[in-house]
């Protein structure tokens, strides 16, 4: 859809106005060493509940962190009052607080300038969607549920902001960022069956409310009076978004310093960390890259440190941990950060390949409530949700009630049968946009169902 | 309050007092003198600003908020401080009713001119979300007259910002060396405050303004195996966040627990994993309250079994409203659910809701039956029918809430809590009476589904039950429940000396997701024959 105008921009800091508010904040500051960090920017959003809009919401924050250390001592002062005494107040306070500090033994002195690749997440189209647009992308689903005689529940997120970091050895960040998310359950007036659609990109434009209208629909439809079966161990075909929900848990692992400290998936036996070894199945990479078109994001970490490409899991095996700058030097490494979003390789089978070559499976849609129950495995809980199906002679053959699951993301990717093409998902469970991630629709065996639930 | 709330809550704070529980909200009684608000005066000028050129852009109601919040984190690792943070938000929001449509708009640019121009911003929202309009929104009336000048603060005994960081650090890092004198392989602990100065006007001539003050100090402690194949962690979950100032950091000295902690941390490492089955379960309120949060509280939200929450939260088991209320037998005829907003030292408690409605204790479970739902003005009018066929006021209990000056205010749930029983038993009672059970302390992974019937709950600790006594620890425990047979499996209850208050800051609901903060009060209970998992699984 076409946004109403392309001239609105949603108000942020321009990297004028970061550069003039940083070089100000350098300027009060007497410690030893400071960092500015500034975020600023609208949130958009549109909700709707029974085919009608509920609330929305435009608001608008800047903000300015300020790192004072004196000595070895470090403090961190945030305010959104950017008049220059409010700021002078903020920088006073940063440097109060960090000389009442103990010295930090870890602490290392501030990066000097870096080159930053051109950040590419950005879309004026997502940054000037002005509530008109967004009431007519939710007419756009309302309008189809009430046509079927369904009732549509739905969010829509569109940000647009910046950011920047500066420091008093001379560095200077900045970029600008757009994300936007649309989801929506659809419901059947009796309540017997849900089903659910979204999507999340930087740029609008790229997601079609028609196209999320009629699958949530198709899925409410198909989804309706589901029969119970017998938890227990199924092979499973995953659509995207719950791929997503699970592989993108890995990334929460994927720290050098907890594995090297004996506390992780990541930790290895007798010591060490797990770089080297192999932990999934070989079809298996796991990659972030900000200038990734499909998943972009930004090309900078908080302290100013440039985020390059990095392969987290090549061929199944694991080749990076992040290092954080002082974990780097402890352990003679090279430092790496986290990631920003995560794309995972696919394969070439379709849905309709996989779902074929099943004798008997569950089809899902989207796991929801996804929490950690055992680190040491990364074994999460949680449940299906909004379209669960029985697979039968290769077949999809009638709904199921949800099931929920103890299971890992790396036992499911040990147990991988087969990949389709990579897409991207809100995988977000409050439907916010969340990481820009990019997965397959996978299937796999051995999947672990624990209980039954009636939740419709 | 009603008078017999406020009865057990002064019988309580004595007992609390006298037996020297962690848990010691209760021993702070409100304040005898008025509040005064210490706030910026000039607020209250420009939310009355706001909501005049609301007026004019053709509001037919609406409301505005100022929110000054400052906050501050400390964590630390060992013995070293990993982070000193300060954290101020100042802003505002203005919420309208256009044609029966709601908009809303914020700032964190606060002067005259960008009032004016975010209350019309807000007034042209809701001009066009009312083109996809199907049902008008209604309000409730409110059941008491306007408040035009209405203070009220948290009742603290102190203020955390004006403890030195200094001595917040020495007393993170003194419990940090009793951890590691005690064996602890790592340690990490941290401290929270917020101090929120709120100023609200509505159209109805209400101008409040409100300090809310919430704390939380705590501590993780975790032990490795020799060989790295384990690793265990205990929380300091017999500490639960509350509603009040420094006193609660230094009532709860985490030094003197560090030991005991790294000791339970530990035994988990040696534990021995539970069999799976069928087992009584005995539960102590500081495991309890996340139970009830997410398995009463939750699906009592009025919105929710309306279908609006559908996209994200869910909806409810306790729908549609006309089949269950006064109908629904949530659990025993002992079970008494009570919500309030008004226990001191809660993290709900206020004086006004975010809509200027003074909330009021009400009964979600009387004798079992569930009886009704948390609501804000709008939602209240859903219910008329029950309200007038119980001969009672359709009004807001006063669940209106907003996480920050950005958010936009909806319902959110009060304290609600399981109200102790008539006889005099506490924890050792419920173990001493029990033959074969796997008794649960400390709150732990949780996962429940949008209905809120499937729920799976682990905890920090797990200690088998044989014959009456505690035989041992056990690991890789949760229970997995249908929530309905769950609460009717409840058959022994603590009395009023065991009740404690739990509760979490991280109340996650709506879209944008807002937190909101909240406490559950609690007695341990019992429950009989509730299904067991072992977790432990093998890389």
């Amino acid at each position: 859809m076409t946004p109403r105008s392309l001239y609105a921009i949603a108000p942020h800091l321009s990297r004028a106005e970061c550069e003039a508010i940083t070089r100000k904040v350098l300027g009060f500051s007497t410690a030893d060493e400071c960092r500015v960090s500034i975020n600023s920017g609208m949130r958009q959003n549109t909700r709707f509940a029974v085919n009608q809009v509920s609330t929305a919401g435009d608001d608008y924050n800047a903000s300015v962190t300020i790192r004072a250390v004196v000595g070895k001592r470090v403090a961190n002062v945030t305010t959104n009052r950017l008049d220059d005494a409010s700021l002078r107040a903020a920088v006073a306070n940063a440097e109060r607080i960090a000389r009442l500090a103990p010295e930090d033994p870890e602490l290392l002195p501030e990066l000097g300038p870096q080159e930053y690749k051109e950040s590419i997440a950005w879309s004026d189209a997502t940054a000037s969607l002005e509530p008109e647009a967004r009431a007519e992308a939710v007419r756009a689903i309302t309008s189809r549920s009430l046509q079927a005689g369904f009732v549509s529940t739905g969010y829509l997120e569109a940000n647009a902001g910046s950011n920047a970091v500066a420091n008093s050895r001379g560095l200077f960040a900045y970029a600008r960022s757009t994300a936007a998310a649309y989801t929506t359950t659809v419901r059947t007036p009796d309540g017997t069956g849900s089903g659910w659609a979204g999507a999340s990109d930087n740029d609008f434009r790229r997601i079609d409310p028609r196209l999320l209208a009629e699958r949530a629909i198709d899925k409410a439809r198909r989804s309706m009076n589901p029969v119970a079966i017998e938890p227990g161990r199924y092979t499973v075909i995953l659509e995207p978004t719950a791929v997503a929900n699970l592989v993108g848990l890995i990334a929460g692992s994927l720290n050098a310093r907890g594995a090297d400290e004996g506390r992780s998936f990541f930790s290895k036996a007798g010591g060490g960390n797990k770089i080297g070894e192999k932990v999934v199945d070989e079809r298996v990479t796991l990659v972030s890259d900000p200038l990734d078109p499909r998943v972009p994001a930004n090309t900078f970490s908080g302290d100013g440190s440039p985020t390059e490409k990095v392969t987290w899991i090549e061929n199944g095996v694991v080749k990076n941990l992040a290092y954080d700058r002082f974990w780097a030097q402890k352990t003679g490494k090279a430092p790496v950060n986290a990631g920003g979003s995560l794309a995972m390789t696919g394969g070439t089978s379709s849905m309709e390949e996989m779902i074929a070559s099943t004798e008997r499976g569950i089809l899902v849609t989207r796991f929801w409530y996804i929490r950690g129950v055992d680190p040491r495995t990364i074994l999460f809980t949680g449940l299906t949700r909004d379209g669960t199906f029985l697979i039968e002679d290769g077949k999809v053959t009638r709904p199921v009630k949800n099931l929920r699951y103890n299971e890992s993301p790396i036992f499911m990717l040990n147990n991988l049968m087969a990949m389709g093409r990579p897409e991207r998902v809100s995988a977000s469970e409050s439907g916010g946009p969340g990481q820009a991630i990019i997965v397959p629709p996978l299937k796999c065996r051995d999947f672990n169902f624990t209980s039954t639930s009636d939740a419709i | 309050m009603t008078a017999s709330r406020r009865e057990f809550l002064q019988q309580s704070a004595a007992a609390a007092a006298a037996a020297g529980l962690a848990s010691s909200a209760l021993a702070h009684p409100v304040s005898a003198a008025p509040p005064i608000f210490q706030g910026d005066p000039s607020h209250k000028e420009l939310v009355l600003r706001a909501i005049d050129a609301a007026k004019a852009a053709g509001a037919e109601y609406a409301d505005a908020r100022i929110s000054s919040a400052r906050s501050q984190n400390i964590g630390t690792r060992e013995r070293r401080v990993t982070n000193i943070g300060d954290n101020e938000t100042f802003g505002f929001g203005v919420r309208v009713l256009v044609g029966g449509a709601w908009g809303f708009a914020a700032s964190s640019n606060l002067t005259p001119d960008e009032v004016t121009r975010v209350a019309r911003q807000a007034v042209a929202q809701a001009k066009a979300n009312r083109a996809a309009m199907v049902k008008p929104v209604q309000l409730a009336p409110i059941h008491h007259p306007p408040v035009p000048n209405g203070v009220w603060r948290s009742p603290i005994r102190i203020d955390p910002f004006t403890v030195a960081i200094e001595d917040k650090v020495a007393y993170l890092l003194e419990a940090n060396a009793a951890a590691m004198a005690a064996g602890a392989r790592f340690v990490n602990s941290n401290m929270f405050f917020l101090k929120d100065e709120k100023t609200f006007a509505s159209t109805l001539g209400t101008v409040t303004q409100q300090t809310i003050f919430r704390a939380q100090p705590g501590m993780t402690v975790t032990m490795v195996s020799a060989d790295n194949r384990d690793f265990q962690t205990r929380q300091s979950t017999d500490i639960q966040p509350k509603g009040l100032g420094y006193e609660h950091v230094l009532d709860n000295d985490m030094k003197r627990h560090a030991a005991r902690w790294v000791e339970e941390a530990k035994q988990k490492l040696t534990a021995k994993p539970v069999e799976v089955g069928r087992y009584d379960l005995i539960l102590h309120p500081s495991h309890l309250w996340l139970t009830i949060h997410e398995a009463i509280a939750h699906p009592t939200e009025l919105d929710r079994a309306y279908g609006f929450e559908a996209n994200y939260a869910g909806t409810s088991y306790l729908s549609p409203p006309e089949e269950k209320l006064g109908k629904f037998r949530m659990g025993p005829s002992f079970m008494n659910i009570l919500a309030d907003r008004s226990a001191p030292g809660s993290l709900s408690a206020c004086g006004w809701d975010d809509e200027g409605v003074a909330p009021e204790d009400f009964h979600i479970v009387k004798d079992g039956i569930f009886v009704d739902y948390q609501t804000t003005r709008e939602q209240a009018m859903w219910l008329d029918w029950w309200y007038k066929q119980n001969g009672r006021p359709t009004r807001s209990h006063g669940c209106s809430y907003a996480q920050t000056w950005a958010d936009v205010q909806f319902q959110r749930m009060p304290n609600v809590n399981l109200m102790p029983g008539e006889q005099d038993l506490v924890w050792e009672d419920l173990i001493a009476a029990t033959e074969n059970g796997i008794a649960i302390i400390g709150d732990g992974s949780f996962s429940i589904d949008q209905q809120r019937y499937n729920a799976q709950f682990g905890g920090q600790l797990f200690y088998e039950v044989k014959n009456g006594r505690i035989t041992g620890m056990l690991k890789d425990v949760a229970y997995q429940i249908r929530t309905p047979e769950f609460w009717n499996a409840l058959d022994m209850i603590g009395g009023k000396r065991s009740y404690e208050l739990g509760g979490a800051f991280g109340d996650g609901k709506g879209q944008p997701a807002q937190s909101n903060a909240v406490s559950h009060g609690c007695p341990p209970t019992r429950h009989k024959q509730i299904n067991i998992i072992n977790t432990g699984r093998t890389a």
